[in-house]
This record gives structure tokens, C-alpha cells and sequence, in this order.
């Protein structure tokens, strides 16, 4: 098979993939979905009832010998009833319907993020974010509007489609051959437009993904653009990707506008040669051609009824082919939530993954390679030791991959060659989340989310009792701070709040750390946002800190560092020396020139 | 729900043929049935082939009028929904862009985000759907009411009478939907901040194992959306029903009146049969009415949600210069104080001068209002009192254009997004490349860069997730200067650069922008030491200023920083 063939095969799996997948989220809602199917035929079945009492009713008016006002009346009240319980009904199945279109999507919703959470941090670095949240937002949205809009409808359709088919089979075979006819071609045509269709929606979801994605990444700048008054720089990028995505929208809605009007076309067209072969069967039948038991044979009645029958027959197909491109939309959607879902998460802890518990904290790192892409090596042969206890500190000039290690340390990523061991054991046999508690990381970028400070604080360890996080934030420096602040520990975090500087929330992810007090510590340039005078009061605690600990250290101040039992220096993702400080300056080397650049 | 129509009117011209292809067409297939009526009526009956072919093709006529009406009407209305839309999101987002520092603040980025994009779909929904299937329901509503009035005029007003009915029904409902629908929105702004978050932070929730935390902070925001969605849901789906049902009580009421009038023979039963089947068409029209009132109360919700945004006014508005400042100085504040949340004052009268090509420095411990200043001097926001001049000239006076001409600018952890280096550099200016490789070379980020097997077309990622913290400030500084402005500003920008480079860096400044007036905002005493005034800050009031000597005697809480970096301060 050619490569063609295989991709073709695999698109028409993924199609079918994606309709079975929809109706499985609909499917095990059954207690839901049963109930309104039920619902669906009932209100149905007594609008129909409706007209059937009224019918009765103006018989009773129409009377040679008057009006039979009992006769009305009785009709009367069976059709307020009727109208009454149907209102009831449908009242009752539009809140099932909500009901079940609202769990499915919350379901959908839940699953996505979920996932996300499990994927790996790479795939975080590799996608912007708006268009992650527009998986969640936009593309569920989609598939929401036509869960609970469209789905009834389509139910409805197949309830009156098969009736009365049945009905124009009773009344006239010979004709129902003209809709043998007619409803393969609006088929055809609709799996050939569909085919047309199809990929124009999915590059309209596609689309408005990078819209989405890059309204977030400039929204998130947007202070940066009024300092330079780039507004209208960034606008017209906007508007390119803006014109793009709104040009998607038109050329698939341009390309779907077709179907609905052709359908109906051919379904007029059926009524037309309907009415006209009526005719002439009816013709017939008067003037004796066709017998009376001739299959051919119709009466006046029976041609108004297959009339009537067909219209009700067409109706649906043609609300069908109009709700198809919501349909269209719905599928493009669902295949980009879909494709979050078969994303493949994290490796898996191999079943055989040891418990990490009682933590020691000696870590070595063993002949270890890596680069983010295969063909850019950051880290080459890097080996290192620390004991529990020691401090590794990692200097050299920025970009030399020190990061990095934290990233290969932590297993936000796995090295190519060469190992890690924890505690003597390989950190890959290891379950991840008990690797990663071992560890409390102290980064430059400071995170935060919407929350208390309270609640920022306890991030790092949930069974904590109030008196640890006062602690934590006292160790920090930071108590008298939140203190100060109107609702203390209880003010509310938001998003780029004005009132707590980049320092202030280092200073909360610090005690954060305190917090945790976890047997290894990754110190990322953890205090590179906070005051020195700040600094050197919380010096004591870090210190009492990182007792004790296994510390890995990327820092600036040279007295974490002078202080460091090892001292890695790395250039061009190589060690290039190693030892302690005294040992360094001795050496003479790239250290020693570091080390007194800051004199001169 | 207003400024929807000031959109639509440049369109106008466009909608009006658009409708009218659509009425066409709607009425070539409203007659199809009306055909078929007749034929089977009074056609069929005369035995004559040719008379029943010749309405067939009539027939088709028409069946082919209305496809092609409708293809044609549904893809103009595309093309105005298009247009449409395209405007309204290109406007809202420069409108976002240029809101004040204050404004973005109490709108919050998730919840601009959200309006980007998930109100303007709405709205964009809404004016498409309005287009294809709001033409048919009025033509059916207004010819049904017509020809039963012309029918029997009592019998329709009986029918009539219920529509204040419904009006009164949808109404109400109306009322209660939007205030519902707003609280969708503000439940998809809350969902959307959570996904924010936790894209952005990772590698600490993965660090702590926090995925369950988030995972129920997550769940939360779902729920509140999937409650506030299903409350909605609810309350909307009443008009359905209720409008079919007030509809059919309308044909009740007429059965029963008809029967008075026919037995006081002021009404003749075929005319009731006639009657019923119009009305028949009018409630469907109805009926489609109802569904498109459900998504106009979506729509108005987020018409809304947008227009606040639109309407919101720039406090920062120019004023006359009081002609009063000194021109020889570059940059001065005068007895300047400010608060951010009219509570506790973040800066106390701060009053500095500078002449150009001068250097500033400002230290101070965290969240001492080091940053406030400079957000005080590039005007994100107003001083309470006093008065911030550049070149003699209130800050107030100078148009954002020529503000953001003066500025180059470098914030902490600043914005780099997913595009190449140089054009990160470049941001969207009109500055040529030998000017890029000259910044690049000044702000010590070229060797970095020429390593990179793309050079300067190296791509970065949103965020410069791919780049180290030093580069991503090298990268910064680069865009700072590139464009070689009259002030230069940096905040805390070099904190990730080790010494060498930093003192680089600022030798190679010197040394290429020797007009430019640059204030320095930094931890490290080294990094401002060398610059001609140096402010110390506590807690938004100055507590010291002079050069690096100076201060060393005036200023205890300098000497004290100063000696705790010098010969303690290190690398990177």
C-alpha cells in the first residue's frame, strides 16, 4: 500500500472514529437520552393529536343543521388538554436536554484538562496557550450548541421520516419510486459536498485556535506594546490572522451554503413529479387504464394524502441538510478535542516503578547527554554527585544549559543517554510524583494563581495547619508584609495585581518552599526579584533552610556559592570545572576570571 | 446591543439585496405548496396531461427560483457576517490594546480574552443566523396575519389577541435571560483563567504534584460554568413551550369563537377550514421566532460583555502643558505621589530632575514603588498630584504617540512571543537589520544569537520558553535600544546577567547611546553605581539621593545594601 493509501484509510478511520466517539458521550447518558427520546415521540405524538380534536371540532361547526355546540365543546377541552401536556412535555424535555447536553460537555471539559495535566511540560513550551483554552472553550462550545439544538431535531427527523414513509408505502408503491430515486442523489450529493466541506471547517476550527492563541500572547504583552505604542503594529498582525480566520468561516459557510438550498431542490422537485405522476395515475385510474387492482391504481384522496405524506417526508431531510454544516462545525470541533485526548501523556510509570519514600537525597547525575531537539545537543557528559546534605552550586554564563539539568533532575524530560540516580537508585524506575516530591523548586519565574495568599502558601504542602504557613511566611520575610494588607493572608491574588510587586511573590513562593521542607531543593535564581537588603534578612532561614538538604543552587551571590560543597561550571553545555571554591580560584581558570570580572 | 447596528450600516446595501434574494426565494417555495394545493384542487380533476404537466413545471420553476435564491442569500449573508465580524474583533482588539494599565486591571486579562473571542463568536452567531432563517418567520407571521385579516377579521383578532400575551412572556423572560447569560460568560472567564494559569505554571504544579489540586480547581470552574449554563438553559426553554402553547390556545379560542359566529351565520366553515391551516403556518413562524429570541438574549448578554469594553473611557486624557517647567531637564518629577487603589499612598513626594543624557538609579527594597515610577513617567498611569515633565513639558500633554517615541523600555519578565528573534527585536518597528545586529551587539546578546544555526531568524517561542533567563534579557535590552530612543528604561533587567556581562553591557550603552537618559531600576548597587543620580526608595517615599560616594555617607540603608553586594556578590 502507498503511503496515499494509508493516510486516506487512516483519515476515514479517524472520521468514523470521531461520529462513534460523539455518540458514545451521548450514549452513556442513557438515563437522560432514553428519557427523551420517550419525550421527543410523546410531545410529538400529541401535537399531532391537536389538530386531529380540532378536525373533529369545525366537523361539528360545519353542520347542515347547525352548530353541535356539546360536539364543540367536548373538543375543545381534549384540545386544550392536548396542547397543555404537550407544552408540559416539551417543557420537561428541553430541561432533560440541557440537562444531558450540559453533562457531556462538562465531561468533555473535565477530560481535556485533566489530560492536559498529565501531558508532558514539553508540549506546554510547544503550544501557545490561547489555543489550548480554546480546545476548551471555543471548540467544546461548538460541539455544545449542537448537542442541545441540534440532536432533538435530528431525533424528531427519524421519527417522521420512517412514519411516513410507512404511510406513503400503504397508500402507493409505484410513487414512493420516485423518492427511490431522488433520496440516493440528495445522499450523494451530501456525502460529495460533505467531502468538499469537511476539510474547510476543520481549517476553520484550526483557525480560530491561532486566532485565539494570539489574542492571549498579545493580551498577556499588552503593557510592553503601549510602552513601544505598538498597538497598531500588533492590531494589523491581529488583523492578518483576524482576515485568515474570518476567511476560513466564509469559505466554509461560502461552500455549505450550497447543500441546504439543493437538497431542498431535489425534495421539490420529488413533490413536483409527485404531484404530476398523482395526476396521472389518477387520470388513469378514472378512465379505466389502470384497474382497480392494479398496484398503479389511486384515488383523488389517495393522491392528497401521499401529498401530504411526502411533504411531511421532505420536511425533516431538509432541516437535516440545513443542521448538517452545524453538524460540519461540531466534527472539525470534536477532532480537535479528540486530538488533546489520544495526545500521548507523559510516560507512564512503568508498572514496576518503585515508591520513593524516605528520601535521603543523594543524587548523582551520570554521563548525561540531552538536547530538546535531536539535533542541538544542550548538555554533553555531564556527570556530578551530591550527597544528602550538600550543596551543588551551578555557574556560567546564561544559556549554558544550567536550567536545563533542573529540567532533566525534576523529569520534566528525559535525557537521551546516561542516568540519573537517586538515592543509588535510576530516577527513571522511579514513580514520577514521589520523584517530584522529593524535590521543592524555587524558580525565577514566580507562579502564582488566582487565590489567597493563604492558599499560595499552603500550595506547597495541603496538611498544613495555620501556624506552619504563618511560619513559612515569617521565614520568608514576608509575614509583616501580608500583615499589613487589609485581609491579610485572605487577600485575593488576581491577575496581575497591582499591588504585590515581582519580589513579593518570590518572597510567597519561598515560603512556600518553607513550607514543603522536602529532603532536595532546586534554588533557581530564587531570590534574582528580591531586594538584597530583603535578601540578606531571609539569608538566615535559607540557610537553616538548606540544613540538611541536598541543594542544587543557580544563584548570584557569592556567599551561597563560596560556600558550595561542589561548584559546577558550565559553558557550552559542558562542565568545564568542577570543585570546590578554593580548589577554582586555584585552578586559575574561566572561575577564576568570573570571579574577579565583578572587581573591575 | 446598539452599536451592533453602527456596524451593520456601512453594510446596509449588501444586507438589503441579501434580503430581498431571500424573500424572493422564500416566497418562490412558500408558493410550492400553494401549487400543489391547486393542483390536487382543481388541476387534477380536469383530466388534462398537459394542464397538470404545465403546473409541474411551474412547480419546478419555483422549487429551482427558491435553491438558487437561497444559495445566493446564504452566501452574501456569509460575506456580511464576515465583514462584519471582522470589524468588530479588529476593533475591540485595538480597543483592548490601548485600554489604560487601570481599565486592564479591573477587566482582568482572562475576562478580555474571553470578550476577544467567545462573545464576539456569539455575536457573530447570532448575526449569520439572522440572516439565513431571520427572513422566513416575519414573511410567514406578516402574510399569515394578512390574508386571515383579509379572510375574516374577527376570527383574526380573536387570534390576535393572544400575541400581547406572548409579547408580555417574552419580554419577562428577556429580562432574566441576559443578566443569565452574563453570568455564562463571567463563568467562561473563570474557566479560562484557571487554563491560563496552569498552562503557564506547569512545572511547578508538576514539581509539587499538584495535578489533583488543579484538577479540582478546575472542576470547580466547570461546575460554576455547567450550573450557570444549565440555569440559563432552564429559564430560556420556557418560551418555547409557552409561546407554542399561548399559539394553541389561540386556535382554541378560535374553534370555539367560530362556532358562535357560523351559528350566528356571521361566518361560513369553509372559511374556518382555510383559517386554521394559515394559522397553522403562523405559529410555526412563531415557533422559529422563539428559537431566534434564545440567541438574541446570548447574543445581547455578549453585545454587552464587548460594548463595556468599547465604551470604556480613557482616563488618560491629554491636557494643556501649564507651560511651567523647566526646560533644561530632561525628565523631572515634582513632589509627585500616587496611589493605586486610593488607599495607602504607593509613592510620597517624589521630586528628581535629570538633563538629558544623564543616568538614574533607583533602588530599593521590594515593593518599595521603584517600578511606579517609571509607570508614572511613561503615563500607564496619572500621579495624584504633582507633575511628571519630560523636556520641560507635562507628561499630560504629550500624545501616546509621542510618549511611546521617546520610550525604549525593558519591564521585569518581560512579553517575547512566538516569531523570530530579530523580529522581537525589531517589534514591529520600522528599523533596519544592520540596526538590530548593532542593538544585539550592544546589549551583549549577538554572540548568543550568531550561535544559533538560523541566526538572527532563529525562532522563539511565546513566553522565549526556549531561550535562558539571560537571554531572554539580552533579547529585551536589544528591543530597548534598537531604536535608539531619548530614554531608556530598565527595569531590573539585567538581574539574570552575571557580572562581566552586565558591566559589558552598560560600558557598550555608554558608548552607543551617549544622548539617551537612561534610569536603571535594580537589586544589585553595582548595576547603578556608576550612574550620575541615584535614588533610594523605602516604602515609596526617597530616602536617599546623590551619586554611589555621596550616598555611601548620607544614606545608612545604601552602605548597608552596598556592603552586603560588594565582594558578597557574585555571578550568575
Amino acid at each position: 500500500m502507498t503511503d496515499n493509501n494509508i493516510k486516506t484509510n487512516v483519515k476515514k478511520g479517524r472520521k468514523r472514529g470521531i461520529f462513534l466517539r460523539l455518540a458514545r458521550y451521548v450514549l452513556e447518558q442513557w438515563p437522560l437520552f432514553f428519557p427523551a427520546l420517550l419525550l421527543t415521540l410523546g410531545a410529538n405524538q400529541l401535537s399531532l393529536l391537536g389538530p386531529k380534536y380540532s378536525g373533529a371540532a369545525i366537523d361539528a361547526i360545519e353542520l347542515e343543521s347547525g352548530v353541535d355546540f356539546p360536539v364543540v365543546f367536548e373538543n375543545v377541552k381534549l384540545m386544550i388538554g392536548c396542547y397543555v401536556v404537550s407544552a408540559l412535555l416539551s417543557y420537561v424535555l428541553s430541561v432533560v436536554m440541557i440537562n444531558l447536553s450540559q453533562k457531556i460537555i462538562y465531561k468533555m471539559r473535565k477530560q481535556v484538562f485533566e489530560k492536559l495535566t498529565t501531558l508532558p511540560v514539553s508540549f506546554f513550551d510547544t503550544h501557545a496557550t490561547g489555543d489550548i483554552i480554546s480546545h476548551l472553550s471555543y471548540d467544546i462550545d461548538t460541539i455544545n450548541a449542537t448537542l442541545s439544538h441540534d440532536l432533538i431535531q435530528v431525533m424528531t427527523s427519524i421519527y417522521t421520516v420512517v412514519g411516513s414513509l410507512i404511510f406513503m408505502w400503504k397508500i402507493s408503491r409505484p410513487m414512493i419510486l420516485i423518492f427511490a430515486l431522488t433520496v440516493p442523489v440528495s445522499i450523494l450529493f451530501t456525502r460529495y459536498r460533505s467531502k468538499v466541506v469537511r476539510p474547510l471547517f476543520r481549517k476553520r476550527a484550526k483557525k480560530y485556535g491561532e486566532l485565539n492563541g494570539f489574542a492571549e500572547e498579545m493580551l498577556t504583552g499588552s503593557r510592553t506594546i503601549s510602552a513601544y505604542g505598538r498597538e497598531d503594529e500588533i492590531s494589523s498582525r491581529f488583523n492578518k490572522i483576524n482576515d485568515e480566520a474570518m476567511d476560513a468561516y466564509y469559505k466554509a459557510d461560502y461552500h455549505a451554503a450550497i447543500l441546504f438550498p439543493t437538497i431542498n431542490l431535489i425534495n421539490n422537485i420529488s413533490l413536483t413529479l409527485v404531484a404530476v405522476m398523482g395526476g396521472i395515475l389518477y387520470m388513469f385510474s378514472q378512465n379505466g387504464t389502470v384497474l382497480a387492482t392494479s398496484l398503479f391504481f389511486i384515488t383523488l384522496g389517495g393522491v392528497a394524502q401521499f401529498v401530504q405524506y411526502s411533504r411531511k417526508f421532505a420536511g425533516p431531510i431538509n432541516e437535516f441538510s440545513n443542521i448538517l454544516h452545524e453538524f460540519q462545525s461540531a466534527f472539525s470541533a470534536a477532532e480537535r478535542v479528540f486530538s488533546i485526548l489520544d495526545e500521548a501523556p507523559e510516560k507512564v510509570d512503568s508498572p514496576d516503578a518503585k515508591d520513593f519514600c524516605d528520601v535521603k537525597g543523594d543524587v548523582s547525575l551520570n554521563n548525561v547527554t540531552f538536547g530538546y531537539t535531536e539535533d542541538k545537543t544542550i548538555l554533553k557528559d555531564v556527570s556530578v554527585s551530591a550527597k544528602k546534605g550538600q550543596t551543588v552550586a551551578i555557574v556560567g554564563p546564561t544559556g549554558a544549559g544550567k536550567t536545563t539539568i533542573i529540567n532533566l533532575l525534576m523529569r520534566f524530560y528525559d535525557a537521551q543517554s546516561g542516568e540519573i540516580l537517586m538515592d543509588g537508585m535510576p530516577s527513571g524506575e522511579l514513580k514520577r510524583s514521589d520523584l517530584r516530591l522529593a524535590f521543592t523548586m524555587v524558580l525565577q519565574d514566580t507562579w502564582l494563581f488566582c487565590g489567597t495568599i493563604y492558599d499560595n502558601i499552603a500550595y506547597g504542602r495541603e496538611d498544613a495547619t495555620p501556624e506552619e504557613v504563618y511560619a513559612a511566611a515569617r521565614a520568608a520575610k514576608i509575614a509583616s508584609y501580608i500583615e499589613s494588607l487589609p485581609d491579610g493572608y485572605n487577600t485575593v491574588l488576581s491577575d496581575d495585581g497591582v499591588n504585590i510587586s515581582k519580589g513579593q511573590k518570590q518572597l510567597i513562593t519561598i515560603a512556600r518552599a518553607f513550607l514543603a521542607n522536602t529532603p532536595i531543593l532546586i534554588l533557581d535564581e530564587a531570590t534574582s526579584n528580591v531586594d538584597s537588603r530583603t535578601e540578606i534578612q531571609i539569608q538566615t532561614a535559607m540557610t537553616a533552610l538548606m540544613q540538611d538538604k541536598t541543594c542544587f543552587i543557580i544563584a548570584h551571590r557569592l556567599s551561597t556559592i563560596q560556600n558550595a560543597d561542589t561548584i559546577l561550571v558550565v559553558k557550552d553545555g559542558s562542565i568545564i570545572e568542577q570543585g570546590n571554591h578554593a580548589e577554582l580560584i586555584a585552578k586559575g581558570g574561566f572561575y577564576y576570571s568570573l570571579y574577579h570580572s565583578q572587581f573591575n | 446591543m446598539k452599536w451592533i447596528f453602527d456596524y451593520l450600516k456601512p453594510l446596509s446595501k449588501r444586507i438589503a439585496v441579501g434580503i430581498s434574494v431571500k424573500t424572493l426565494g422564500t416566497l418562490a417555495e412558500l408558493l410550492i405548496p400553494f401549487l400543489l394545493s391547486y393542483i390536487l384542487e382543481h388541476v387534477i380533476a380536469q383530466n388534462e396531461i398537459k394542464r397538470i404537466v404545465f403546473f409541474g413545471i411551474i412547480m419546478a420553476l419555483c422549487a429551482v427560483t427558491a435553491s438558487v435564491g437561497n444559495v445566493i442569500a446564504n452566501r452574501m449573508a456569509a460575506k456580511t457576517t464576515m465583514m462584519f465580524s471582522t470589524q468588530m474583533r479588529k476593533n475591540l482588539f485595538i480597543k483592548t490594546l490601548s485600554l489604560s494599565p487601570r481599565s486592564t486591571d479591573r477587566f482582568t486579562i482572562p475576562s478580555l480574552e474571553s470578550r476577544i473571542t467567545s462573545d464576539t463568536y456569539n455575536v457573530q452567531n447570532f448575526i449569520g443566523m439572522m440572516q439565513r432563517m431571520g427572513i422566513r418567520a416575519p414573511i410567514l407571521l406578516l402574510g399569515g396575519t394578512v390574508i386571515t385579516m383579509l379572510m375574516d377579521s374577527k376570527l383574526a383578532l380573536v387570534m390576535l389577541a393572544t400575541l400581547p400575551l406572548i409579547f408580555i412572556v417574552v419580554y419577562s423572560i428577556s429580562r432574566m435571560g441576559v443578566p443569565l447569560y452574563t453570568k455564562v460568560q463571567q463563568s467562561v472567564d473563570g474557566m479560562v483563567r484557571v487554563v491560563r494559569e496552569d498552562a503557564q505554571g506547569i512545572r511547578v504544579i508538576k514539581a509539587l504534584s499538584k495535578v489533583d489540586y488543579e484538577n479540582k480547581r478546575y472542576d470547580k470552574a466547570n461546575r460554576t460554568l455547567r450550573k450557570n449554563e444549565t440555569r440559563a438553559g432552564i429559564i430560556m426553554g420556557v418560551v418555547n413551550p409557552v409561546m407554542t402553547l399561548l399559539m394553541n390556545l389561540g386556535i382554541v379560542a378560535v374553534v370555539l369563537a367560530s362556532a358562535y359566529f357560523v351559528a350566528d351565520k356571521s361566518s361560513s366553515a369553509t372559511t374556518v377550514i382555510a383559517f386554521m391551516q394559515y394559522f397553522t403556518l403562523i405559529s410555526m413562524a412563531m415557533m422559529s421566532l422563539s428559537r431566534m429570541f434564545v440567541m438574541y438574549t446570548k447574543c445581547a448578554a455578549s453585545a454587552k460583555r464587548i460594548s463595556l469594553v468599547m465604551e470604556e473611557e480613557n482616563e488618560l486624557v491629554l491636557c494643556e502643558d501649564d507651560d511651567k517647567g523647566d526646560k533644561s531637564f530632561h525628565v523631572s518629577f515634582e513632589d509627585v505621589s500616587f496611589s493605586y487603589l486610593g488607599k495607602k499612598d504607593n509613592l510620597k513626594n517624589i521630586s528628581f530632575s535629570l538633563k538629558k543624557g544623564e543616568s538614574l538609579g533607583i533602588i530599593g527594597a521590594t515593593g518599595s514603588g521603584k517600578s511606579t515610577v517609571l509607570r508614572l513617567l511613561m503615563r500607564f498611569y496619572d500621579a495624584d498630584s504633582g507633575t511628571v515633565r519630560i523636556n520641560g513639558r507635562d507628561v499630560r500633554s504629550y500624545t501616546s504617540e509621542e510618549l511611546s517615541a521617546m520610550f525604549g523600555v525593558v519591564f521585569q519578565n518581560d512579553f517575547i512571543y512566538a516569531d523570530t528573534i530579530e523580529e522581537n527585536i525589531r517589534f514591529g518597528r520600522d528599523i533596519p537589520s544592520e540596526d538590530i545586529i548593532e542593538a544585539a551587539k550592544t546589549a551583549q546578546a549577538h554572540d548568543f544569537i550568531s550561535s544559533f544555526a538560523e541566526g538572527y531568524a532563529h525562532p522563539v517561542s511565546t513566553g522565549g520558553t526556549n531561550l535562558s533567563g539571560g537571554q531572554r534579557q539580552r533579547l529585551l535590552i536589544s528591543r530597548a535600544i534598537a531604536a535608539k530612543p531619548e530614554i531608556l528604561i530598565l527595569d531590573d533587567s539585567s538581574s539574570a546577567l552575571d557580572y562581566k556581562t552586565d558591566a559589558n553591557l552598560r560600558a557598550a550603552l555608554g558608548k552607543s547611546l551617549p544622548d539617551s537618559t537612561v534610569i536603571t531600576v535594580a537589586q544589585r548597587v553595582s548595576s547603578v553605581k556608576s550612574c550620575d543620580l541615584i535614588l533610594v526608595i523605602e516604602d515609596g517615599a526617597i530616602i536617599g539621593s546623590g551619586k554611589h560616594e555621596e550616598l555611601l555617607e548620607s544614606c545608612p540603608e545604601y552602605k548597608e545594601i552596598s556592603d552586603s553586594q560588594m565582594g558578597g556578590a557574585f555571578l550568575d
